[in-house]
């Protein structure tokens, strides 16, 4: 058998004749609690899991082949599908290393207006991550309530973008358009209701005993091996390590707001869900405080060569009818060079890097990915546990197999 | 240090950097590991002598950047050395990122495992592997992550075609 499944790290391999007694399960690609097509071969003794050896890939579409293939402002759509829990985080994230490479300054406003759209998508993660990680411990009802309050977000989403997953709103140099009329105040009326919502999931989670005893030291992971596994996220700070990259290598204007960065030492399932229900009260914080204090002025950099112009001015003058027609026949050139921009996500830090040779098509384009790390930590997690802690495990730690594949 | 400003070359970095911690570390292990640098738009590159890539790691992992956060290649084909390995390191305490770099030749390119500094690095050198057939001496499981293991090529590969049939 371990010819054809490899060997795992941090594991030692089994006694001799031990091994012949260890059964071998197979779970998923197809299968409710991975959360997508995810594939693990468990080697259990009992019921005690003895390895695990995750199988990946069976979502893989080449999507950094495919950006070297297209022009900058043509990436955007591809970063979508890649977290699509998470649409404005991708967008935010390719946006800000292509910025850097341009060394375009964004206007205020629309870095306030990303921050708001950023977090909007965190909730948007978190709402998902809390009703499929308690229906795969047998809450089935939360899942019902936490999809009625992404319904919302979906809608603001559709309002602003056209579209509910796959907005693509977050451009190069700004934002595609000025946000409708209606969209801050739709925005400020979710945000007043969803305090009480929290409340309302941790009523039905928090106390239950079920739930307590199925996360509860559960899926252990020590600080060093968060670190030592690239683990980052909430998970990571769930296990002791006191880092968010909006408070300590801020982008977007995060430096102007105040938030706290939920921590917990305990590192098991319990404490991912504690510090990610935290999560969700500071981003409604940091919302409101963007809502407050949005500045006046354009949403998008004064660049004619690379920021697409306004519709009313395409029609009317000359000038930009010719910048429109260049930026979408070929592109912009970036000036070479090679660029790494990370952001806090909401499965935690993802990265672009972005390589230019000065022509108009990115010459690399890798995409850093929270879930692609942490899946790696899941053997350190499940090691030694019982086979039906690995559903739990795998909920907690919120993985999603778009960003992991590519 | 100036964010606008480029610094090219292992001279004018070590002038202006001569006091940054990742740097010393480097210098400190062996002098001669430091081949090239480059500070460029906020972002310090370390190019180091391929041989001497898993020392470089110990000693900027001992100076404080503790969390390798990503590692990838880029094919520069058809120049030569054709390909780069790129590391990108964070450091919890200092805050900031540092990206150390090898170059390797076209044929048969290989380079030390990092998952001897870094578990971490295993999935990584695996998808590095995979999509670009570079071989990591000393990987524990380096097999095809991505793709079928009867795959033929290496698709990150400039030669490989974008589009159209195999």
């Amino acid at each position: 058998m371990t010819e054809t499944i490899g060997t795992p790290i941090l594991a030692a391999p089994p006694a001799e004749g031990a091994k012949d007694q260890h059964m071998v399960l197979n779970m998923g690609p197809q299968h409710p609690a991975t959360h997508g097509v995810l594939r693990l071969v468990l080697e259990i003794d009992g019921e005690i899991v003895v390895h695990i050896y995750p199988e990946i890939g069976y979502l893989h579409t080449g999507i950094e082949k495919t950006c070297e293939a297209k022009h900058y402002q043509q990436v955007v759509p591809l970063t979508d599908r890649i977290n699509y829990l998470d649409p404005m985080s991708n967008n935010l994230c390719y946006c800000l290393a292509v910025e850097k490479l341009l060394g375009l300054e964004i206007p205020q406003k629309g870095q306030w207006l990303r921050v708001v759209l950023a977090e909007l998508s965190r909730l948007n993660s978190h709402l998902i991550w809390l009703g499929t990680h308690a229906m795969d411990i047998g809450a089935l009802t939360v899942f019902l309530y936490t999809f009625r309050e992404r319904e919302e977000i979906l809608r603001i989403f559709e309002g602003l973008a056209g579209q509910r997953m796959m907005t693509s709103y977050i451009r190069i140099g700004g934002v595609s358009m000025e946000p409708p009329l209606d969209f801050f105040d739709r925005v400020q009326a979710f945000i007043n209701l969803l305090p009480e919502k929290i409340d309302e999931y941790s009523n039905l989670l928090t106390g239950n005993p079920i739930f307590r005893n199925r996360l509860k030291g559960v899926g252990y992971l020590s600080r060093q091996d968060a670190i030592a596994l690239g683990v980052s996220g909430p998970p990571m700070r769930a296990s002791g390590v006191d880092f968010d990259l909006r408070r300590d290598i801020p982008y977007s204007s995060y430096e102007k707001f105040s938030f706290h960065v939920p921590i917990s030492t305990d590192g098991d399932c319990w404490a991912r869900y504690e510090v990610r229900l935290v999560e969700m009260r500071e981003s409604v914080k940091i919302i409101q405080q963007a809502l407050d204090g949005m500045p006046e002025g354009a949403v998008s950099a004064e660049a004619p060569k690379i920021v697409l112009p306004d519709r009313e001015k395409m029609k009317t003058q000359m000038e930009a009818l010719i910048h429109h027609f260049k930026i979408v026949s070929e592109g912009f050139t970036v000036p070479a060079g090679e660029v790494y921009q990370g952001i806090e996500a909401g499965h935690g830090a993802t990265g672009y890097y972005v390589v230019s040779d000065g022509s108009a098509k990115p010459y690399r384009v890798h995409m850093r990915y929270p879930s692609f790390a942490t899946l790696q930590a899941l053997e350190a997690m499940c090691k030694g546990r019982m086979l039906a802690d690995v559903v739990a495990v795998v909920g907690s730690i919120d993985i999603v197999l778009g960003e992991i594949d590519r | 240090m100036n964010n606008d400003k480029t610094l090219s070359g292992r001279a004018e970095v070590l002038e202006g950097f001569g006091e940054h911690p990742a740097v010393k570390a480097i210098l400190a292990c062996d002098p001669e590991a430091l081949i090239d640098a480059r500070w460029d738009r906020g972002e310090l590159t370390l190019t180091i002598a391929t041989r001497e890539i898993c020392a470089a790691a110990r000693a900027v992992q001992t100076a404080g950047y503790d969390f390798l956060e990503d590692l990838t290649a880029v094919d520069w084909f058809p120049s030569s050395p054709r390909f780069q390995v790129s590391y990108h390191i964070l450091s919890h305490s200092l805050k900031e990122y540092i990206r150390l770099r090898v170059m390797l030749e076209g044929e048969s390119p290989s380079v030390e495992s990092m998952t001897a500094v870094w578990p971490s690095a295993n999935y990584y050198e695996r998808e590095v592997f995979d999509l670009f057939g570079i071989h990591f001496e000393g990987h524990p499981n380096e097999r095809r992550i991505m793709l079928p293991d009867d795959w033929e090529g290496h698709p990150l590969r400039k030669d490989y075609p974008v589009e159209g049939y195999r």
